[in-house]
């Protein structure tokens, strides 16, 4: 009894959490809970988490009510007796099929999405940005106005004298490049982060934008995203890299065009 | 023939003194006793880690005078460090995940109870079980002598990923000589588990008794069986993974370590290896692994929920095919740990689609669970409430997997609290759950007394609740982008309004940790001073429910039994009690 | 209610061989209620199951080291071939000699002397091919190529080291079994241990070739 009751009030406490949520979302309120989302994709990857919320959370309430009602429906008393029942094979087949054709059509909802970020190719015009990550803290680096990376070298690598990424000064294309310790984008505009890490794993993360990416040392993992609301957004490391991983702390200022072009002269001057 | 005759003498001759009784036996019910308390010992070391991590998320900065007296180099003045954290997160999670949930299931339960309940006298291989737990002993030791090198245990992690793990001291402190042993200690733990799992498969497949076919064996036969055939195929891949992490630091090889490091201004003289070759390697092991530490506590939930519902298990062979079924898949979806690894985005969807199919036979396995309830006749006993515990948690931790599982979901939710809760419910809890409902069903046949049932229930109560209310909070945390791993909450904006949810936690999280006392008084007064056990107090259908408590030292006292009807014939319509033994002779026709 | 179960029942089937040695019990009956007949009896079954399951857990590892040597392989650009000693075709045909002396001593484990002759043969050669191992890392290591100078050359000591560790348990089972036949000093050693010791060394020898294949034509 105590039991079955126990099970169900826990499952009521966990629909009215998760279902005072969905309220917040609808209006987009505090967004601490869940962050009101900032990007293109970000939508839709919150439309296939209620998808997933609404079918686990049918899920999750019939089991739990069902548990709890079993056994206390079916509670020991005297002269009853159970079933002498070895199971169905029918049953069997009927909750397999119905499960895998639920989860299946839940799960292929989100591969759109996820193609999208990963796979298509960023358009033409996608700004371009490198991100390089270290113990403890980001390289934001912006081509300047000639649209080129400089060469980088890891032996001209001195944090110190201001060259966390060794660009190399003898290259004409590094001259203009941009190293900095935030980011600044335009909204509304298509982005390609090139990630990068100079010594171990760390992860990009940016909450508000759905944006996370491991930064793996030894590759270039491109990222593509538009932002669709302006505001300042922190960045935070998602990938356990060492004593500072709690502080690896940027921010990701999403600007109008011309904010984004008066922050790039802003930068540069210095 | 000579080899018979001689192995037949080395185990039905029992053994004399203390040490050949006690220390080296190759009793199996010692070993398994063995393996269960060296679990017991490293579940308290566990949770007292995770005391101060819990602690420290929400009052960092504190002087703990206790810290400053073991550990004046890493916790100067008595206050947690980054780094202190990190290293207590990193042998949290290994002594768990190791010593606990790979011992305690399968070392402990499994090696105590397969033999009596196959009908065998001893595993196939008794030096051999010995040898497995002495090496697992060897193991632990290894790994908290970690806590005390120069630079402390490792801070990278139980996942211990390169180049992290991989370039020493230079990379963080505890990454020297720490990690060294922490590699080693798991290597002696892969060679370990790897003869055990040799030797209960034999066992399982060359011992049983007349009559015992496979379809008459208890469900907690087949978990153990398919554990130990997952751990024969996985620990080996972790054994090659490590050995070539070893090579990375020691050896000068760039497996795992790519070339252009450079860390804290230094250039590294390494190049060409991939971090993500060590993540493919540890997950092919570490996703079986994780089965490793469920499938014993679903084989003891569904003999506990049949025992106790005084009726057959629901789908007896869709049970067996089913953890057939997440042994094998269990192999096909390790690269969902690795959705935001940068490998391949078409290999994610792949796993992705993989894990996807696994939800099924876990689902069937629930199903079937609520099946066996249904029409039954329920005893509520303290073993009782752990399996139905199991059940509400194994659904719990199994749904939250539906949101990990999908990388687009995952996107948002990797490497945050929600995979925190998540693992913890499945593993933490449930698979914990298991070793409760075990410990208080077989208690009585172990140890030959009876553990109080009140408090048994008392601290079910607690503790159900508990870990509920440390875990389903969690999810949240995850939700609002709350990031795993992180020493202090303090340095980012966003964290600031979680703060009163992570003091819920911790608060949650101690009276949880404070009632296993109630468990531990039970468990140890009990077995010195509980109410002698009758043989059967569970009115139980099984082979070792036939024989005294605790058993006589070749089991079956040389008669070994005849098997005539499967394990859960309760309430057999016609028969004059509500449960029939596997040994009653004359079953109906099927 | 609450009774206690009713006492073992005497079995239905007469048990031939003896009540009390739960062994001959099952000897003799036992085939019933486990399936297929088998060939051979039940406590000599479970050696050869045991190796068999400990050959997987081998294997599972050497499959762990190639694919690792795959993906190694196709990553960068940095690797070169590591030139495979002379000496390792030697060593490959030792150690093939030596599974057929070995099979050799099992047909003869009746005759001792024979058994003998056949058996410090096997031994003599799988020594022989460890020295030669050794010597091939020597000259590696004379033509200055170190674990650490390429991916290939890491490969190369890392996948016949663990081969070679491995044989080496091989040879101590080999001279072990050899001294208990000499401390016994009757009979021949049972099929059975000869069995399943056969099943390891014949595997090492085919884990052999498949390595050296693997490493000549990895290059």
């Amino acid at each position: 009894m105590l039991l079955a009751i126990t099970i169900w009030i826990f499952t009521l406490i966990t629909v009215i959490l998760f279902t005072d949520l969905v309220p917040e979302m609808l209006e987009l309120a505090s967004g601490q809970w869940f962050p009101e989302t900032a990007s293109v994709h970000g939508a839709i990857v919150d439309a296939q988490f209620f998808n997933t919320l609404m079918v686990t959370g049918v899920v999750f309430v019939l089991a739990q009510v069902a548990l709890g009602y079993l056994v206390f429906r079916y509670r020991e008393r005297p002269g009853q007796t159970a079933y002498y029942y070895h199971g169905s094979n029918k049953m069997e087949w009927a909750w397999t099929a119905a499960t895998t054709v639920l989860f299946f059509v839940m799960v292929s909802m989100g591969y759109g999405v996820w193609l999208d970020v990963y796979v298509h190719a960023a358009p033409e015009d996608a700004i371009q940005i490198e991100v390089t990550a270290q113990q403890f803290a980001w390289n934001i680096r912006y081509p300047g106005p000639d649209g080129q990376f400089g060469i980088v070298r890891p032996e001209l690598i001195d944090d110190a004298a201001g060259n966390p990424l060794g660009l190399d000064p003898q290259d004409p294309t590094g001259e203009d490049d941009l190293v900095v310790p935030t980011m600044a984008i335009p909204v509304n505009r298509p982005i390609e982060l090139i990630l990068r890490s100079k010594d171990v794993t760390h992860n990009f993360s940016v909450r508000e934008l759905r944006l996370k990416q491991d930064t793996v040392p030894g590759m270039m993992i491109p990222l593509r995203f538009t932002a669709t609301k302006t505001g300042k957004y922190e960045i935070a490391c998602s990938e356990l890299c060492g004593m500072g991983h709690h502080r690896m702390r940027s921010f990701l200022d999403v600007l109008s065009d011309q904010g984004y072009a008066d922050w790039l002269e802003d930068q540069s001057e210095f | 023939m000579a080899d018979a005759a001689q192995t037949s003498h080395a185990v039905h001759e029992a053994p004399t003194g203390f040490i050949r009784k006690w220390v080296f036996s190759t009793d199996h019910k010692v070993i398994g006793i063995q393996y269960f308390f060296l679990a017991l010992f490293s579940v308290l070391l566990g949770m007292f880690l995770s005391i101060f991590i819990r602690f420290n998320l929400v009052w960092p900065g504190t002087e703990i005078p206790l810290l400053e007296t073991f550990f004046p180099v890493g916790a100067p003045g008595g206050v947690m460090t980054p780094e202190f954290y990190l290293a207590f997160l990193t042998m949290h999670g290994t002594i768990m995940v190791f010593f606990v949930l790979t011992t305690a299931p399968q070392g402990g339960f499994g090696n105590y109870f397969l033999p009596i309940q196959i009908g065998a006298d001893d595993m196939a291989f008794p030096t051999l079980n010995m040898l497995s737990f002495w090496l697992t002993f060897v193991a632990l030791v290894v790994l908290l002598a970690a806590f005390f090198v120069t630079g402390g245990a490792p801070i990278s992690g139980w996942t211990a990923y390169p180049p992290l793990s991989a370039l020493g001291e230079i990379a963080g402190p505890g990454l020297g000589t720490g990690q060294t042993l922490w590699i080693v200690s798991i290597a002696i733990f892969c060679v370990a588990a790897l003869l055990g799992a040799l030797n209960f498969i034999t066992t399982t497949i060359d011992m049983r008794t007349e009559g015992m076919t496979l379809m008459r064996m208890p469900l907690t036969v087949w978990s153990w069986f398919v554990t130990a055939i997952l751990g024969l195929l996985a620990f080996g891949v972790l054994l090659a993974a490590g050995i070539l992490l070893l090579m990375d630091r020691s050896a000068g090889t760039s497996f795992f370590i790519p070339g252009g490091l450079v860390v804290s201004d230094q250039i590294i003289d390494h190049k060409g290896g991939s971090p993500l070759l060590w993540q493919h390697l540890f997950w092919f092991f570490g996703h079986p692994e994780v089965y490793i530490a469920i499938l014993p506590g679903m084989g003891v939930t569904s003999q506990l929920l049949s025992t106790f519902s005084r009726k057959p298990i629901f789908g007896y062979r869709a049970m067996v095919y089913a953890l057939f079924g997440i042994g094998i898949l269990g192999f096909m979806v390790w690269g969902h740990h690795m959705f935001m690894s940068g490998m391949s985005p078409y290999t994610a969807i792949f796993f992705s689609l993989m894990t996807t199919v696994i939800a099924v036979p876990s689902a069937i396995k629930t199903f079937n669970w609520l099946g066996t309830l249904w029409r039954g006749n329920v005893r509520l006993t303290t073993p009782m409430l752990f399996a139905v515990g199991f059940v509400s948690l194994f659904v719990t931790g199994g749904v939250s997997g539906l949101f990990l599982n999908q990388p687009s979901t995952d996107i948002y939710l990797h490497d945050t609290y929600f995979v925190v809760a998540h693992f913890h419910i499945i593993m933490g809890v449930a698979a914990i759950f298991g070793i409760f409902g075990g410990t208080y069903y077989w208690f009585s046949k172990m140890f030959g007394r009876q553990m109080s049932e009140f408090w048994g229930k008392v601290h079910f109560g607690f503790t159900f609740v508990g870990v509920y209310a440390i875990f389903t909070p969690m999810h949240f945390l995850g939700m609002a982008g709350n990031p795993r791993r992180y020493p202090e909450l303090t340095g980012f904006d966003f964290l600031e309004p979680l703060a009163s949810i992570h003091l819920f936690i911790t608060i949650a999280a101690f009276i949880t940790i404070a009632s296993q006392l109630i468990f531990l008084i039970n468990f140890f007064w009990s077995l010195f001073k509980g109410k002698k056990a009758e043989i059967n107090p569970w009115q139980a259908t099984t082979l070792e429910w036939e024989i005294p408590s605790p058993p006589p030292h070749d089991n079956f006292a040389g008669k070994l039994p005849v098997v005539y009807r499967g394990a859960y014939e309760y309430s057999v319509p016609g028969e004059p009690l509500d449960y029939t033994m596997q040994t009653a002779p004359n079953p109906p026709e099927s | 209610m609450a009774t206690i179960a009713p006492p073992l029942p005497k079995p239905q089937t007469p048990s031939p061989g003896g009540s009390g040695d739960g062994f001959d019990r099952r000897d003799s009956g036992g085939d019933e209620g486990h399936g297929a007949g088998r060939p051979k009896s039940l406590p000599d079954r479970r050696y050869y199951t045991g190796m068999m399951l400990g050959l997987a857990a081998i294997l599972m590892l050497f499959a762990a080291f190639t694919s690792a040597y795959v993906v190694r392989k196709g990553l960068s650009d940095d690797w070169q071939a590591t030139a495979v000693p002379g000496i390792l075709w030697l060593n490959s045909m030792v150690l093939l000699a030596s599974s057929f002396t070995l099979e050799k001593a099992r047909r003869w484990r009746q005759v001792q002397a024979r058994f003998q002759g056949w058996w410090w043969a096997t031994t003599g050669l799988g020594m022989i091919f460890l020295i030669g191992q050794i010597r091939a890392w020597q000259e590696l290591v004379a033509s200055g190529v170190y674990v650490n100078t390429n991916p290939s050359s890491s490969f190369f000591y890392l996948l016949t080291g663990a081969h070679a560790v491995h044989l080496l348990g091989g040879v101590m089972a080999l001279l072990y079994l050899s001294w208990r036949v000499w401390r016994k000093n009757s009979g021949g050693l049972g099929a059975t241990a000869l069995g399943v010791t056969a099943l390891y060394w014949h595997f090492m020898d085919g884990l052999w070739i498949y390595l050296f294949l693997l490493l000549l034509i990895g290059r």
